[in-house]
C-alpha cells in the first residue's frame, strides 16, 4: 500500500485560505490504512481546519467526503455534485489521488493534504515499513525476499557495506541493516549461494529514471 | 605489471608498501593541500586524496590529486558510487587517465546523511564491486558498461576498501572474494585497532587463496587524544577500538596523549607486518599528516623503494 503522513496544519492553511469554501475529500484506502487519510481522519482534518480558521475569525465552507478509492474514476464521480459549490478540494489521497482529481475536475484547484512517503506494509499497529520502490524489475526472488534497493539505504546490490553493525544500519540505529535480513534469511533457507556471483548494475531505465512510467494493456481496455 | 602505476611496482617487487591519506581542503585553497602533501613527498609510496569523505563538500579527489601528481607524489584517485551516476564516473575515470593518475580505489562512500548536505539524492547508481568490474573492463576489455568500444582505455591500477571489522563478521572475507573476482588489484582495509581480529579476517582471506591474488594494505589511524578515540569509537561508522585501547590512552596525561597514540600506531604496524598476507600499510593520519615521517621513522619503514 502507500503510505503517507498528513501534513501541519499550519502548511495546509497556507495554501488553503484564499478559498472561501472548501470540500475536505478523504480515501478510505491505502491512506486508510496508514491513518493518514480515511474517513476518520477527513472528519478530524475537516474539525481542525474549522477550528484554526476560527482562531482567526474567519470562518470558510468546510464540508466532507470520502471516496472508496481516489485513484479510479469511478469512485471519483461519487462527488461530481459537490465539486461545483466549492472553490477548492483538500485531497487526503495520496499523491496519485490528488492528481486523478485534477485530471477528472479540470477547473478546481486540488490541495494536497499529505505528504506521500512511500509503498510499504503495515509492521505492526502504528508502525509502517517502506520495503518497495517500484523499481521495475523486482529481484527479490534473488535476495531472500528482502529488498536491496529499497531495505539498504545505498541500494548495495553486492552488500553489505562497511557500516553495519549489530544488524542496524550506519545512517541510523533505527534502521535495520537490510544486507543483514538478507543474509540472515538467506541462511535460514539454505539458499546463501545465491549471493556468490557478482551482481551487474541495476537497469534503472525501468524504474523513473526512464521517466513516468505507463502500463498499457489492451486485453483490458474497454 | 597491468599498469604504469608506482604503487603496482612496489607491491609486485615484493616490496612492504606504505601510503597515506590526504583530506582536501573544503574549498579551492591550494596552499592548504601543498602544505599536508610536503609532508609526504618521498616518504610514502602513494597518497590517497579522498573524495568528499563523510559526504562533506570538499576538493575533487581528481584535481587535488592533479596537483599531487605535479609535487612528485604518486596519487591514488578516491571514488565514491555516491554523488555520480556511471556516466559521471566513467567520465571522470576517462579525465583522471588523461590527467596522468594510475591509481584510483572504488568506493561506495559514507551515506550523505553523515555530511553538510544531507538534503542532497544520494545516488547510489552503481555499487563499489560494479564500480570494481567498471574499471577492469575499461582497461583489460577497453570498453565501458554494456561493452561499448573507447578510445584510450584508462589503465588504472584498482583498489577496494574492506571492513574486517563491520557485520556480518563472517561475511567479510566472502566480500572480499566477490571485490576479487570483480577485479580488484588492492584493498585498503579499515583503521585496524582490534589487531586479534584483524589477524582472524586475515587468515580467513589467506585460507581463501585471497592474499596471493590482492594485495592488503592493513589501515594504520594514529590517535590524537583520548577524547578523539572515543569519538571515534561510538561516533564513526564501521569502527572497532577494543576497550583495552580506550583505557591505555585514557591512562596517560592528557598532553602526553598524542604521543601514545603514535606509539600505538607504530606497534600496530609492526604487528600487523608479521600477518601473512599484509602486503602494506595505509596510513591515515588524519589532519596530522606531519606526524607520517615521525611515524614511518619510528616503524622502520622511512627508507622507501626505488622503483
Amino acid at each position: 500500500m502507500i503510505v503517507a503522513e498528513r501534513k501541519s496544519i499550519a502548511e495546509i492553511r497556507s495554501l488553503v485560505d484564499r478559498y472561501a469554501s472548501i470540500l475536505v475529500v478523504g480515501c478510505d484506502s491505502c491512506v486508510a490504512e496508514c491513518a493518514a487519510g480515511g474517513h476518520r481522519e477527513t472528519q478530524l482534518l475537516a474539525a481542525a481546519l474549522k477550528l484554526s480558521f476560527h482562531k482567526d475569525g474567519k470562518s470558510p465552507i468546510i464540508s466532507e467526503a470520502c471516496l472508496d478509492r481516489q485513484c479510479v474514476d469511478d469512485f471519483i464521480e461519487g462527488i461530481a455534485h459537490q465539486v461545483p459549490e466549492h472553490e477548492a478540494i483538500l485531497s487526503l489521497g495520496c499523491g496519485a489521488g490528488v492528481q486523478a482529481l485534477a485530471r477528472v475536475y479540470t477547473t478546481t484547484p486540488i490541495i494536497p493534504a499529505l505528504d506521500t512517503l512511500f509503498i510499504g506494509e503495515t509492521e505492526m499497529r502504528g508502525v509502517w515499513q517502506e520495503n518497495c520502490l517500484g523499481c521495475g524489475q523486482c529481484k527479490l526472488g534473488y535476495f531472500g525476499a528482502v529488498c536491496p534497493v529499497t531495505r539498504c539505504s545505498k541500494k548495495l546490490m553486492n552488500g553489505p557495506c562497511g557500516g553495519s553493525k549489530d544488524g542496524r544500519c550506519e545512517v541510523n540505529p533505527e534502521i535495520r541493516c537490510g544486507w543483514q535480513m538478507i543474509i540472515d534469511r538467506l541462511t535460514s533457507l539454505g539458499e546463501l549461494d545465491r549471493l556468490a556471483e557478482y551482481v551487474p548494475p541495476v537497469d534503472w531505465s525501468r524504474s523513473h529514471s526512464g521517466g513516468p512510467r505507463r502500463v498499457v494493456r489492451e486485453d483490458q481496455k474497454p | 605489471m597491468n599498469t604504469e602505476s608506482k604503487l603496482e611496482k612496489v607491491l609486485a617487487a615484493g616490496h612492504f608498501a606504505v601510503t597515506a591519506e590526504c583530506g582536501p581542503p573544503k574549498g579551492s585553497d591550494v596552499s592548504v593541500l601543498e602544505r599536508k602533501a610536503a609532508h609526504l613527498v618521498g616518504r610514502v609510496d602513494a597518497v590517497n586524496v579522498t573524495d568528499n569523505q563523510t559526504a562533506i563538500v570538499r576538493m575533487s579527489s581528481i584535481a587535488a590529486c592533479s596537483i599531487l601528481k605535479g609535487m612528485g607524489i604518486e596519487p591514488v584517485v578516491q571514488m565514491v558510487t555516491r554523488d555520480r551516476n556511471r556516466i559521471a564516473l566513467q567520465s571522470d575515470l576517462f579525465g583522471a587517465y588523461a590527467l596522468g593518475l594510475r591509481n584510483v580505489l572504488c568506493l561506495t562512500g559514507d551515506h550523505h546523511s553523515f555530511g553538510n548536505q544531507k538534503a542532497a539524492v544520494g545516488v547510489f547508481d552503481l555499487d563499489s564491486i560494479q564500480l570494481v568490474r567498471t574499471v577492469r573492463d575499461m582497461r583489460d576489455k577497453g570498453t565501458i558498461i554494456d561493452g561499448e568500444a573507447i578510445q584510450g582505455a584508462p589503465k588504472m591500477f584498482i583498489g577496494a576498501a574492506e571492513n574486517p571489522f563491520a557485520d556480518p563478521v563472517a561475511w567479510r572475507v566472502t566480500r572480499l572474494a566477490k571485490k576479487v573476482a570483480a577485479g580488484v588489484d588492492f584493498i585498503q582495509t579499515q583503521c585496524v585497532f582490534n589487531v586479534d581480529r584483524f589477524e582472524e579476517f586475515m587468515l580467513q582471506a589467506h585460507n581463501a587463496g585471497l592474499t596471493d591474488k590482492v594485495s592488503v594494505l592493513a589501515g594504520v589511524t594514529p590517535l590524537k587524544s583520548a577524547a578523539m578515540a572515543r569519538y571515534m569509537a561510538t561516533k564513526v561508522a564501521g569502527m572497532d577500538i577494543p576497550e583495552e585501547l580506550l583505557k591505555r590512552i585514557s591512562g596517560v596525561p592528557k598532553e602526553k596523549q598524542a604521543q601514545e597514540g603514535i606509539t600505538i600506531a607504530v606497534e600496530t604496524i609492526q604487528r600487523v607486518r608479521k600477518i601473512p598476507g599484509v602486503a602494506g600499510i595505509h596510513l591515515m593520519a588524519i589532519e596530522w599528516e606531519e606526524k607520517v615521517p615521525e611515524i614511518l621513522e619510528s616503524a622502520g619503514l622511512a627508507q622507501r623503494p626505488q622503483v
